[in-house]
């Protein structure tokens, strides 16, 4: 990186951007970020600005960015409101461990404290909710803040970081020089690798007659997809998912036994608690997943393979830690294991799943009643892209939908708010991953209510001519609100019930294609007319109103109570 | 079952650090009894001390969480039984009463307290030590009228080493 003399506080964030390999970002302009847009401008050529509607949309886009291609994701806001839209954005890409950095611009230094304009102290309002934050207030330090910056950000167990930088600092001139963060001395982002810990998982692993491998996000985050695969195929152990780790295999491996928790596979969750091994990696035994804890997997012992030393035991009490990156800890217990045949073992899952398919897919899939099923509409989106998209689901019942019946053949390409549960992640985050991954198909499965939280996204989708597939899956209800409703609230459909809006209309306002399906015998022709579209394009689905998602293990209650209806 | 622990932290000295570790208690609704920050025995390396009651089980987890903080060097919990550790008390008496109880000054000489200040209107006395110390001194006080009362959030230290510095050493490397 050439040294530069004498250049602004914006410039140098610039080069800063550049010297990270960012070519992309996400923002919204305002007062106390002028300086830095302004700079951006001389930059365009290399430095492309999406200009979302709306903060939190720019948060969202860049973790969509972040998620399909490993990269860190970046957006930028203004102070004040502009900062604190970001929030939602923040706590999602935490929970759910999303390399991002966010920049938002701060009143000049000299009001700080004094409740000027748009001032707003964001550091304190997003520390709980970032991996890093700090605020600059010193031109000198934005070179070495920001190698810093994205450093954290995409090291160890990733993560959001924000850097808050007061409008002197983007006036004021210094000279600038860049070196990569390579080390910040009280962070060690990896743990050492502990080979007695992966001697005795193996150990473990040999003498087990009904192992189950859990896999999350890790695998994918570590980058270690073919090593999972090496180790699930060499160990011949059925292997389980949860909605952030889906994809790392195919949908159609034979060992591919399914999703894990509350809205999971009738089999691997039912056989959680009759495993005698249970190998969990790169997941973190979120509730959703497990349920209740005092009955969870009580029989089996435990392997965890995680980066996070916070997570060992924070859920679940485990027998053996192997806490290193997976992709050096994989091979390594790979080379160990020996495989087995497990032939009774497959035989419960099979028999399991012969249960739910009888009993929920059949209906869900092949519905023989009249209203168009959540399920059908993936089915078709499937069959259309030749398991090929890149899903990109809201919250909700469609969510848990697309991700049991969506499959996928790449990793990287389920997106989908799993921790927070943000309504209306799923069109700006379907924005960043068209655009991080433009060669692939990416389909945004929606559901009415989240729409409408992010729907003026629809006006940056027209803007760059993203060709995002956008299907609003409409039941005219806040559909997984109403079904606990229905459930457990004697069918009190408080507030649930939507009056919506003409979607069709409205897409077509934003001169964005769109389509409007009622009847079964529309649906086919109409995913195969979407999927052909090079452009943008709009598809709402009218669905059964009152479909609810089973298989559903109740709140509280053992993954092994999962009910089917 | 709940229990007094000592959480020692020692951190890198930046702002805004005090907000990320007490954010871990609030997150989990915890409440601190005491906190303290200071200077630690390596230059420009902050220790903070701070004592909940929680469980074991409780305590391990939030420990972990405060050392993922990026910069928080290391993290630890102790009890009582594996630290030495003290507070500091200023109790403000009218000075009146130093010179006309007689009694006052027994109690002082008698609590190892030091007086450190004296004037016309006022005088200060300061004792170290347990809580339980710093409280009896506090009912022997009480009834010639305290002006004000003050007292430190509990300082430690461990009774086994603490090699912080060759842990650095080991990071940096």
């Amino acid at each position: 990186m050439a040294e530069k003399k004498n250049i602004s506080g914006s410039e140098a964030l610039i080069h800063c951007l550049l010297a990270e390999g960012v070519d992309l970002i996400y923002g919204y302009p305002g007062g106390a970020i002028m300086p830095f847009y302004d700079e951006l401008y001389k930059f365009q050529d290399k430095l492309q600005h999406i200009l979302t509607r709306h903060e939190q949309g720019a948060t969202h886009a860049a973790q969509g960015f972040a998620r399909v291609t490993g990269k860190v994701g970046v957006c930028v806001a203004t102070s004040g409101p502009g900062a604190t839209n970001l929030v939602t954005g923040i706590a999602d890409a935490m929970i759910d461990s999303t390399p991002m950095v966010c920049l938002t611009g701060q009143v000049p230094s000299h009001l700080l404290g004094s409740d000027a304009f748009q001032e707003t102290d964001i550091i304190g309002i997003s520390t709980p909710v970032t991996k890093w934050n700090y605020q600059i207030t010193d031109v000198k330090e934005i070179p070495e803040i920001m190698a810093k910056a994205f450093y954290i950000a995409r090291s160890g167990r990733p993560g959001p970081v924000l850097i808050d930088i007061t409008k002197d600092a983007q006036f004021a001139k210094a000279d600038f020089t860049y070196a990569p963060c390579k080390q910040v001395r009280s962070y060690k982002p990896i743990p050492k690798l502990d080979k007695t810990a992966v001697a005795h998982a193996a150990d473990l692993i040999n003498q087990a007659k009904k192992p189950m491998i859990v896999w999350g996000q890790g695998v994918i985050l570590g980058k270690a997809e073919e090593e999972f695969k090496a180790f699930v195929e060499k160990s011949n152990i059925p292997a389980a998912w949860t909605i952030l780790g889906v994809s790392a295999i195919a949908t159609d491996h034979p060992l591919n036994v399914g999703m894990v928790g509350m809205h999971g596979n009738y089999g691997p969750n039912k056989l959680t608690n009759e495993c005698d091994l249970l190998i969990a990696i790169g997941m973190r035994f979120d509730d959703r997943v497990t349920g209740n804890l005092e009955t969870y997997a009580k029989q089996a012992k435990i392997i965890h393979l995680e980066i996070d030393p916070a997570e060992i035991n924070k859920n679940v009490d485990v027998d053996v830690a192997v806490l290193a990156d997976v992709k050096e800890s994989l091979p390594l217990l790979t080379s160990l294991v020996s495989a087995k045949p497990y032939t009774e073992w497959f035989a419960a899952f099979k028999a399991f799943d012969k249960i739910e398919f009888d009993r929920v897919i059949k209906n869900d899939l092949h519905p023989t009643k009249d209203g168009l099923t959540m399920g059908e509409v993936l089915k078709e989106i499937n069959r259309a892209s030749n398991n090929d998209a890149v899903i990109v689901s809201d919250v909700g019942q469609h969510q848990m939908i697309a991700c049991r019946y969506a499959a996928f053949n790449h990793s990287k390409s389920n997106v989908t708010s799993g921790g927070l549960g943000t309504m209306g992640f799923a069109l700006p985050a379907a924005l960043g991953a068209k655009m991080g991954a433009p060669n692939r198909e990416v389909v945004a499965i929606i559901g009415d209510g989240g729409f409408q939280m992010t729907i003026q996204e629809l006006g940056t989708i027209f803007q760059t001519q993203a060709a995002v597939k956008v299907v609003v899956l409409n039941n005219d209800f806040l559909g997984m609100v109403r079904q606990w409703q229905q459930l457990f609230f004697d069918k009190r459909y408080a507030s649930t019930e939507m009056v919506n809006p003409d979607f069709v209309k409205i897409a077509e306002g934003y001169f964005i294609e769109a389509k409007r399906v009622q009847k079964r015998e529309e649906l086919s022709d109409a995913v195969d007319k979407m999927m052909a579209s090079d452009k943008p394009y709009f598809l709402e689905v009218c669905v059964e109103k009152e479909d609810n998602v089973f298989p559903m293990i109740p709140s509280g209650a053992s993954v092994s109570d999962i009910r089917l209806s | 079952m709940q229990k007094k622990y000592t959480i020692s932290i020692y951190t890198e000295n930046s702002v805004g650090l005090l907000n990320r570790v007490s954010a871990i208690f609030q997150k989990r609704h915890i409440n601190i009894i005491s906190i303290t920050s200071s200077a630690s025995e390596i230059e420009e390396v902050s220790r903070f001390i701070i004592v909940v009651s929680m469980t074991e089980e409780a305590v391990k987890k939030v420990v972990g969480q405060i050392e993922k903080q990026i910069e928080v060097i290391k993290a630890f919990y102790h009890t009582d039984e594996e630290t030495i550790f003290q507070e500091s008390a200023l109790y403000k008496v009218a000075s009146k009463s130093l010179f006309e109880e007689r009694h006052i000054q027994n109690i002082i000489k008698a609590s190892h307290a030091n007086i450190v200040t004296v004037n016309k209107e006022f005088f200060v006395i300061e004792k170290t030590g347990f809580r339980h110390e710093t409280e009896k001194l506090y009912h022997d006080l009480a009834p010639f009228g305290l002006l004000q009362f003050v007292r430190s959030g509990r300082i430690s230290v461990t009774k086994s080493p603490m090699n912080i510095k060759a842990l650095l050493t080991k990071l940096n490397d």
